[in-house]
């Protein structure tokens, strides 16, 4: 049995951009240390624990056109652009579901015809990194080195140690990559840097470590460039439309709390009072709920305060100020509107938080700190409207 | 990162100078452009934008930068004080 170790540890990811270029984090593993794992040759101790791995590359693999015999073995031939098949589980696991199963088998693959002076690419195993590189890849003849990161994407995988320097060195080996090319040169995504020790690399297998760049759409520039990495190629962005796709999976992973939660409250204050303020204190709630995973990321930047939790509890101001005019607060007493103005953006704030774990600019530190001043705020907020609530003799109206 | 910060003076990154051999990997490896090579030294530039990821500490090929790396994330580390606390996470622990 493996230990779990102290230290960092989080999922990421990061789920992240995670992928070449996709910020989102895996969920649910939020264990194992950082970068205790990148030197160890021992698989990694994490992984989500539904997969089991990529297996072997058979002819099934995604894109298969057929075997290319190289000195180091078969090697299959993969095409560069995607089918409808790709395409649905690609939203599929936007949206949570098959997301773990979404793996393809660690390896070297080819993209179009290389020989043995072509470049190596490597990346991860979760399918949407494989799929984003031989994508952006087209019409060119590149190795692919593709690592069991138990499908999770590079930059995640990277932070748990798993894209790193022990399985890199492990699949390098394993694949006769030194027979295979003459050259001695493994190109990298530059998000998977924080696994991979470049030094070790190179003094355990001969071959060099260039990191180029944080997209895989940039990558045909980068070999373009004559492999200099630009500094455009390493400015890390979190657009509207980067944050917007990681909305999905967060509120799919969030559905089954929010049931449970918005459930409670529905039966708590049915019981209490009657079922009208039941199913207003559910919405309510489930508002809170939105404006934290959804408004919160979507108008991060422009939300005041440099904390999470500031933000979100701004979104959820926002919706309390909503939720007073739809559920006419005007006939409130004082201490309802004080209880709602204070439990909304707390639960928002909360949420909006938990963003943080998608976000590829937040410290540990800084999380640390944030999470040791806002824990609190949110819970006395939550306590001291229950009794607003019970002082106020319910919801009126 | 254009458009966003976070907590200032928070972050634990060290970068010990003397040790520092100017072969800028940090520089390559930082994805907030955290570092920057004077005179074949490397040296902090912005340390509010470290977000701890570690690559620079990792890639150093003489151990001249020093960083508590993890993942900055709100939920893990909920997991993680919960675990510490011996309450069993719900979803989580895969590693026990």
């Amino acid at each position: 049995m493996l230990q779990v170790k102290k230290g960092p540890v989080g999922p990421f990811k990061i789920k992240s951009v995670r992928k070449t270029a996709d910020a989102e984090c895996a969920p649910g593993g939020s264990c194992c240390s950082g970068e205790a794992d990148a030197g160890s040759d021992k698989p990694p101790c994490c992984g989500p624990p539904t997969s089991k791995g990529g297996g072997t590359i058979t002819e099934k693999v995604p894109g298969f056109i057929e075997w290319l015999d190289t000195p180091g073995g078969n090697v299959p031939r993969i095409a560069s652009s995607l089918g409808f098949s790709d395409h649905l589980g690609a939203c599929k696991a936007r949206w949570g579901i098959g997301r773990m199963d979404f793996i393809v088998p660690p390896g070297l693959y080819a993209l179009g015809n290389p020989s043995a002076t072509d470049p190596v690419l490597v990346t991860a195993n979760y399918k949407m990194s494989y799929d984003l590189v031989r994508r952006s890849l087209s019409g060119r003849n590149v190795w692919l080195l593709v690592l069991e990161t138990y499908g999770i994407n590079v930059w995640c995988a990277a932070g748990k140690g798993s894209f790193g320097t022990g399985e890199l060195v492990r699949r390098v080996k394993a694949t006769g990559l030194d027979k295979v090319v003459s050259h001695r040169r493994l190109i990298l995504p530059i998000l998977g840097a924080p696994g991979v020790a470049a030094h070790e690399v190179a003094r355990r297998t001969g071959f060099g470590v260039s990191y180029a760049t944080i997209r895989a759409a940039d990558l045909p520039e980068y070999l373009d460039n004559g492999m200099v990495t630009t500094p455009e190629m390493r400015r890390l962005t979190f657009t509207l439309y980067e944050r917007l796709v990681l909305v999905p999976v967060e509120l799919m992973m969030g559905l089954k709390a929010v049931a449970i939660i918005g459930g409670a409250i529905l039966l708590l204050i049915t019981a209490l009072g009657n079922d009208t303020a039941g199913i207003s204190g559910f919405g309510a709630w489930l508002g809170a709920w939105l404006a934290g995973v959804v408004l919160g990321p979507l108008l991060l930047p422009w939300l005041p305060g440099r904390s999470f939790a500031v933000k979100g509890a701004f979104t959820g101001l926002l919706w309390s100020g909503l939720y007073y005019l739809l559920a006419g607060g005007s006939g409130w007493n004082g201490a309802v509107t004080a209880a709602v103005f204070l439990a909304l953006p707390a639960v928002s704030a909360f949420y909006t938080l938990n963003f943080t774990g998608c976000s590829p600019y937040p410290s540990r530190s800084g999380v640390k700190k944030e999470m040791r001043l806002a824990l609190p705020a949110m819970g006395s907020a939550l306590v001291v409207s229950v009794f607003l609530l019970l002082a106020g003799r319910f919801l009126r109206g | 990162m254009k458009g966003f910060s976070y907590l200032k003076n928070v972050a634990t990154l060290k970068l010990d100078q003397p040790t520092c051999i100017g072969c800028g990997r940090c520089l390559e490896v930082c994805p907030h452009q955290v570092f920057e090579l004077i005179e074949k030294k490397a040296d902090i530039r912005d340390l509010d934008a470290c977000m701890e990821c570690g690559a620079c500490a990792l890639n150093c090929p003489v151990k001249a930068i020093k960083v508590d790396a993890g993942v900055g994330c709100a939920s893990g580390m909920i997991n993680e004080w919960l675990r510490e606390r011996n309450i069993k996470a719900p979803g989580g622990g895969c590693c026990s």
